[in-house]
């Protein structure tokens, strides 16, 4: 099992020895043009979780690309970029310009933007069709049937899924206003674990393609819980917020974590997975 | 800095109301007290996410912080007591710089909180001037015997004289009222983080003219390079 962070909950340059510890860094979504991003307040802590609009800051596919994807190979951690756009062109296109990194993950579910973006699949299809590269498709569980969405993107060419993004959220503040500057944000945290690992377990269950299962995690024991719904890699988001030393600490966590679970490692903990085949729980 | 790992647990030795606020007094341990207005991520116990605190006082084997409860977060901090344990992280950012000739050391209300640790740092006795919107408040002036203070709604950028290098902290308003005043003052600000290490992008505030993190380019930034953002809440 790899331990990555969540897209958007690291940055490698300001925290090298946090990016470190982690088998893949997961860069922050890169759009074709420059986006500032949101106006403050952009957080807020709610009951078992927080509300982020950060609105996909990023310095634009041309910054990235020469400034700092040049400055995150140099950490020696195994690269993945996280692409965003509004149409299956803009995906396409930062794909077909990426080269020398791990994988492509396509954020196809980001809560704080506006615009109204291509299908899923579409996206893939077109993404499928400009890179050679690994590509995770990361969805939303705010999907009536994340299963659905999970079998056409694989129909459409993706390696891997990421499960799951934030959930659109709001909260109010003393004087019922809402929080963020933007109305609404992603709500995270171990408020979404349970929902995260459900996503997980279908989107498996009917594609059986590889998953990095994220939402919530916090130990080694929220980690394997994962494994267990059938995630071959997990990431660390908002836990990170308070604990950068997490990605050490859950590793070494997982070691007790199976023990006291009865499995010997986290690949027999998936074993406990419906499988994709049957669709029922393989004997242990 | 601290290396960023996960947060060191330490000892609460003591806490004491000044104020309205708390004085939270923490074992130091192997932690740096660091730079005056550089900051720490406190454990929040109970809650999801740390709550930054620029550090208040260094007395020998402690560090001590100065809390305002204004929410969940603050009051269960304020509601520790001896031997409890928290996690710390810091110290993070940038403080003030102390090559200063001439210092007037200028707090609001909570503001006031990394002024006893900087009063410390600078030679000689810097001259204070502290504003609280009420004499329960003004309660907290203890920490700085010698300041000079006015309440609301007297504000204390009039006690602000020309001629000396202002290094400020408090509400936003106020430190607007000091950087018009004194273009070269250095200024400590807040914003909601919930990581302190540039990872969340939560904090962001109008620095140069552009959006960008206050854990990382301060919480002291130069007057003058939050001049757009005041022309534009103007």
């Amino acid at each position: 099992m790899r331990i990555l962070n969540a897209s958007g909950c690291l940055d490698a340059l300001a925290a090298p020895e946090v990016a470190r510890q982690l088998d893949a860094f997961v860069t922050k979504t890169v759009t074709p043009l420059p986006r500032e991003g949101s106006a403050p307040p952009r957080i807020a802590e709610t009951a078992h979780g927080m509300l982020n609009a950060i609105g996909l800051a990023n310095p634009g596919r041309e910054r990235f690309l020469a400034e700092h994807l040049p400055r995150l190979r140099e950490l020696g951690v195994p690269l993945w970029v996280s692409v965003g756009g509004f149409c299956a062109d803009d995906y396409a296109e930062t794909c077909s310009r990426l080269g020398e990194i791990e994988t492509i993950e396509l954020n196809l579910s980001c809560p704080n933007v506006d615009e109204a973006a291509d299908s899923a699949a579409e996206i893939v299809a077109a993404c499928r069709a400009a890179t050679g590269l690994a590509l995770y498709a990361k969805l939303s569980a705010a999907h009536p049937d994340v299963a659905d969405v999970a079998r056409a993107v694989a129909t459409a060419g993706a390696d891997g899924l990421s499960l799951i993004n934030t959930l659109r959220a709001t909260a109010l503040d003393k004087h019922l206003h809402p929080v963020l500057a933007r109305g609404s944000g992603g709500l995270s945290g171990p408020a979404l674990k349970p929902v995260a690992l459900h996503a997980v377990s279908v989107c498996h269950e009917v594609t059986g393609l590889p998953i990095v299962g994220m939402g919530g995690i916090e130990s080694g024991r929220d980690a394997l819980e994962f494994a267990a719904c059938g995630a071959h890699d997990i990431a660390l988001g908002t836990v990170l917020f308070g604990d950068p030393g997490a990605p050490a600490r859950v590793r070494a966590e997982l070691v007790p974590a199976c023990a006291d679970a009865g499995v010997a490692t986290p690949d027999d903990a998936r074993a406990l997975a419906k499988s994709p085949e049957t669709g029922r729980k393989v004997p242990a | 800095m601290q290396s960023l790992a996960s947060p060191s647990r330490h000892s609460v030795t003591g806490s004491e109301r000044v104020g309205p606020y708390t004085l939270l007094r923490l074992e130091r341990g192997d932690l740096e007290p660091g730079v005056p207005g550089q900051f720490f991520m406190l454990e929040a116990p109970g809650r999801l996410l740390p709550r930054p605190f620029s550090l208040c006082l260094a007395p020998p084997g402690e560090l001590a912080f100065l809390v305002d409860p204004i929410g969940p977060g603050t009051e269960a901090i304020c509601r520790l007591r001896a031997g409890d344990e928290i996690g710390v992280l810091g110290p993070l950012g940038h403080g003030y710089r102390l090559d200063v000739e001439r210092p007037l050391l200028v707090g609001g209300g909570i503001g006031i909180a990394p002024l006893p640790y900087l009063a410390e740092q600078l030679d000689g006795d810097p001259p204070l001037v502290l504003g609280f919107r009420s004499a329960e408040y003004a309660g907290a002036a203890a920490l700085l015997p010698g300041a000079e203070v006015v309440i609301d709604p007297v504000l204390v950028t009039e006690l602000i004289e020309p001629g000396f290098d202002v290094l400020a902290c408090g509400p936003e308003p106020m430190l607007h009222a000091v950087a018009a005043l004194c273009p070269t003052a250095q200024l400590a600000w807040e914003a909601p983080m919930a990581c302190g290490y540039g990872a969340c992008y939560g904090c962001v505030v109008e620095i140069d003219g552009a959006l960008e993190r206050l854990c990382l380019e301060g919480p002291v930034l130069d007057a003058a390079r939050v001049r757009a953002h005041m022309e534009a809440v103007a």
